[in-house]
């Protein structure tokens, strides 16, 4: 063995993120010093995005399965069944440093990576979402991150042909080091032909597909697992480089040869490229895998064995191949114009076996590698529960009129179609609901049935209350499905937080992933895939927590679905839920008393449910016209924005004595809906809802051109439209 | 009707075209791929969809333009065949010659995908014989690269001529630069050749033909073109 061209020195061991006592379990285990390409391969293995080593033993607690589950966590992407034979494969991922550093390639290549990542199960990609955090508006980078980002998930989802659908964009200056990109795929396939990592049989070919291996994006997973200092620009070289072209045809070709029967496991490259993809086919099968670098298709020449097992040049895929069908499988990737190579196989020993120029660079036992990674069960304290604030306790600065105006045009509240129109939303014909309602509504190719899909989180509640923030994302993700008339169905959680090292963000983790596990037990709503990003901070200033929630929901007819739109004059405006008039956390706190305080609204999953199932019994019904679900900016905002959609007004009842009327307007009580009915089905739904307790009240009709708050002036909707309108793309010419 | 969808690397738009033609005419339409020679036999509307062939990459359209399968486009054209380009394929047409002017960035420099107003110019063509002229349709564009450009001569030549088949327009029909969203000259969306039977257009009406998803005003071109193509047969 052509052993150590390098001294491993203990700077050696700390520039791979490998800890002194990892280092020390390394020699333990293999009981001789590694050699270069070996201590490479075990930092990409062990790193904390590949390994999960802080989360892992806190995501065991999220409930995983139910009678529609056919893949939990665990593997490329999680699948859902859908009935009529079909399967709902979908992950979302972060791409978070890359981002940062480099925002067109960064989110692009975010884009590519979970596409790869549903497609490797054998779905054809139906859908993409995603959910960004930026810094200020006023921090000198946001802007260039935005157009950035935006540009590169456009760039990506469009040129690949898929519909981008959905997302949710915010702003806040705790991102201002760190910018979020987290990118949801969700894809199709045929319940019988679902496709897994897991290697089987011995001295089977382990194929190499689609593009060739460069130097680009050596360390990018080590680099996903350390905070930014002041030098995060100089980590450029990390960030890989994507070709939504190349990954089109590895999409077609592989869909091709798995309806040939020819795969026996795949696994895409992702992070940690042909390290991580062949010691995870080898562990999950209980098998070795030996690797002949001399084969790999390189597009740079002398490239060292080191630099082949931790490049991540994108758009690549391992499989293990059906020995009878090789030919076939490579003449389908020829048409394509694909790289196709037998560079290695699968052997009886369980090591992980790399050979290159009649040297083995690597010989390391696969288990200890893949799923036998270290564990750590890292110290966290709960942070103190802020106090409540009592809604008679909030002075109203400003008319209730003046705060709508301002809120609407609120970075995180205003309309987000600067974004979404740079995204091709209705490429393959099955849009059904279009970006800028609750939820997504995707038709399933031949209908009648649709998907909703959705990405929640509300960081500032995590970051006050990392259990009731947890639970609000899932509750308000299934609140949005549930709002166009599906029924949610699973999740896929990207989990963003700060250095877990430091035990007040290991507390946030803790919390939230708890909040995530009670609200989705409550709700029968599980986790199937996700993904954990950490060390989410820069100069020792981390993020807000932020646990992406992405939802789908399924809908038996998508005719049946319902949109936020007001759609006729004269109707009947019901408010669904309990109203308290809770100001703490809330945006009207926030954004119009510059307060950012208190506890976050507290979530009652079984009112959620109560109130969620009759919302969507009145839309399959036939009688609820429009419905939207109540959160940011609380119910004045919602009503408001169902005008817009609509150019319908409405007039408004007097807010209830009881309650001070900027709290009952404004505030951000949980589980409740706005939904319309025609005027003369009003006391039967009203009926309805009294039989099954659910909290329901008539507070208006809908008709005229402006919205009319008693005692109030009435304020066009077009007004409105232009405060919801105009803000991002002002920001964005640099008019702000 | 006998359509022939053409398939590049890279296209993306090849499914919403071929389940369209199938809606619309009730025949499944041949997907042809780009290294074939040959159109099959029959063909009487070859489809050229949108997307990214060849990732876009050199210019958008110009490596397809100088597929194999080409040669076969220009030929049925020659023979006064109908050609349909649609957004890649619109640019595709350009590269190869069938088509005068070229499509540059949008104006604003981003992609764009949204529902837009095309006034029909023209319904006495086999391409807007579904519509009336002076009629506004609403389709979605998706395109980072559809502001239409051309000399002066070919521009005044093409307006004289009435080769200009679309054009952005308000929802009233009106000509004006806040509803042209990528910046093409004289609003132009849509143009014939001088034989009249080789249209290119940015916008995608086959994605407007289902009642279920949304408008239907898409429907239009192809029910005239299978209207035209059945007759002529």
């Amino acid at each position: 063995m052509n052993r150590n061209e390098h001294r491993i020195t203990p700077e050696l061991v700390a520039e791979h993120g490998l800890k002194p006592d990892e280092y020390d379990r390394i020699l333990r285990l293999i009981g001789r010093e590694p050699s270069l390409t070996e201590l490479g391969i075990f930092s990409a293995m062990w790193n904390e995005h590949c390994s999960y080593k802080s989360s892992k033993v806190h995501l065991r607690t999220l409930p995983t399965k139910s009678p529609w589950v056919i893949q939990g966590p665990g593997e490329n992407a999680g699948v859902i069944d859908i009935g009529d034979g079909l399967a709902c494969v979908f992950k979302m991922e972060s791409h978070n440093h890359p981002s940062y550093i480099e925002p067109y390639q960064g989110a692009a290549t975010g884009v590519g990576g979970i596409l790869r990542d549903v497609f490797t199960m054998g779905a054809r990609p139906i859908a993409c979402l995603n959910a960004l955090s930026f810094g200020a508006p006023a921090h000198p980078k946001t802007r260039h991150l935005v157009s950035g980002v935006v540009a590169g998930i456009g760039g990506y989802g469009n040129s690949f042909g898929v519909p981008t659908v959905g997302g949710s964009v915010r702003f806040h200056q705790r991102y201002d080091g760190n910018c979020l990109v987290n990118a949801m795929a969700v894809g199709i396939a045929r319940k019988d032909q679902i496709f897994y990592a897991a290697a089987s049989g011995v001295g089977m070919p382990i194929v190499y597909l689609g593009s060739k291996t460069g130097r680009d994006g050596i360390h990018g997973a080590s680099m996903a697992s350390a905070e930014f200092g002041d030098d995060s620009e100089g980590k450029r070289p990390t960030v890989q480089v994507g070709d939504p072209f190349s990954e089109k045809l590895l999409l077609e070709a592989c869909l091709e040869i798995m309806q040939k029967d020819c795969v026996i496991a795949i696994q895409d490259m992702g992070a940690a490229g042909l390290t991580c993809s062949a010691v995870e086919m080898g562990a999950k099968g209980d098998l070795g895998v030996t690797l002949d670098l001399d084969k790999v298709p390189c597009r740079e020449e002398s490239m060292s064995a080191y630099e082949m097992m931790l490049s991540e040049s994108q758009e690549r895929m391992l499989m293990v191949l059906k020995p009878e069908k090789e030919k076939e499988a490579e003449e389908i990737f020829r048409k394509w114009g694909l790289d196709f190579a037998v560079v290695g196989e699968t052997t009886p020993t369980k090591r992980f076996v790399v050979r290159h120029g009649g040297d083995v660079m690597a010989d390391l036992p696969i288990k200890e590698l893949g799923d036998q990674a270290p564990e750590y069960k890292r110290p966290f304290v709960n942070a103190a529960k802020p106090e409540e604030i009592r809604a008679e306790s909030v002075h109203a600065p400003v008319g209730t009129l003046e705060a709508l105006e301002k809120l609407l045009e609120a970075p995180d509240l205003c309309s987000k179609r600067w974004v979404w129109e740079q995204y091709d939303h209705v490429i393959l014909g099955n849009t059904v609901q279009r970006p800028g309602g609750d939820a997504a509504v995707v038709r399933v190719e031949g209908g009648p049935k649709g998907l909703a899909l959705a990405t929640d989180v509300t960081p500032r509640y995590c970051e006050a209350d990392p259990v009731e923030g947890g639970k609000q994302a899932v509750a308000e993700c299934w609140r949005n499905i549930t709002a166009v008339g599906a029924k949610p169905l699973a999740i896929t959680d990207n989990l963003n937080f700060g250095n877990p090292e430091r035990p007040e963000i290991m507390g946030q983790f803790v919390g939230c992933v708890r909040g995530i596990a009670e609200a989705c037990k409550a709700l029968d709503f599980p986790v199937v895939s996700g993904n954990v990003s950490l060390y989410n901070e820069t100069n020792g200033c981390a993020i807000l927590p932020t646990p992406s929630i992405g939802g789908v929901g399924l809908i038996d007819d998508f005719k049946k679905s319902a949109t936020l739109a007001f759609k006729r004059t004269g109707e009947t405006i019901l408010l669904v839920g309990e109203t308290t008039g809770w100001l703490g956390q809330s945006l009207y706190l926030r954004e119009v008393c510059g307060r950012e305080e208190g506890a976050p609204p507290p979530v009652d999953l079984a009112e959620e449910r109560e109130n969620g199932d009759f919302v969507r019994a009145v839309i399959l019904d036939g009688i609820a016209t429009a419905a939207h679900d109540i959160s940011d900016g609380g119910l004045l905002v919602a009503i408001a924005e169902m005008a817009m959609a609509s150019s319908i007004g409405a007039e408004l009842s007097a807010a209830p004595s009881d309650i001070p009327s900027h709290a009952h307007w404004f505030g951000e009580d949980q589980a409740r809906y706005v939904i319309t009915v025609p005027a003369e089905r009003a006391e039967a739904v009203l009926a309805r809802a009294r039989a099954v307790s659910v909290p329901v009240w008539t507070i208006g009709k809908t008709g005229g051109d402006a919205l009319t708050l008693a005692g109030e002036r009435p304020i066009l909707v077009t007004i409105l439209r232009k405060r919801f309108e105009s803000w991002l793309p002002t920001y964005m010419a640099g008019e702000l | 009707m006998k359509a022939a969808v053409l398939v590049f690397p890279g296209i993306n738009r090849e499914r919403d075209m071929a389940r369209t033609l199938r809606l619309v005419s009730g025949r499944e339409p041949s997907m042809v791929w780009h290294a074939d020679k040959e159109l099959p036999g029959g063909t009487d509307l070859v489809v050229i969809p949108g997307g990214f062939s060849y990732g876009d990459y050199l210019r958008c359209g110009a490596i397809a333009a100088r597929s194999p399968i080409m040669d076969a486009v220009r030929a049925h054209a020659t023979k006064g065949g109908l050609v349909l380009g649609v957004c890649n394929g619109f640019q595709i047409l350009c590269e190869a010659g069938l088509l005068p002017g070229v499509l540059m960035r949008n104006e604003n420099l981003r992609f764009i995908c949204r529902d837009v107003y095309l006034r029909v110019e023209r319904s006495d063509t086999p391409f807007t014989r579904g519509y009336n002229a002076g009629q506004v349709v609403r389709v979605p564009v998706a395109h980072g690269e559809g502001n239409y450009i051309a000399d002066g001569e070919t521009i005044a030549k093409l307006e004289g001529e009435g080769h200009v088949l679309f054009r952005y327009s308000s929802p009233d029909g009106m000509i004006d630069p806040n509803w042209n969203h990528n910046g093409a000259i004289n609003a132009i969306a849509g143009i014939v050749n001088e034989q009249g039977n080789v249209l290119g257009m940015m916008p995608h009406p086959e994605n407007h033909v289902e009642a279920a998803i949304g408008p239907t005003d898409g429907r239009g071109l192809f029910a005239g073109l299978v209207e035209a193509l059945d007759r002529a047969a």
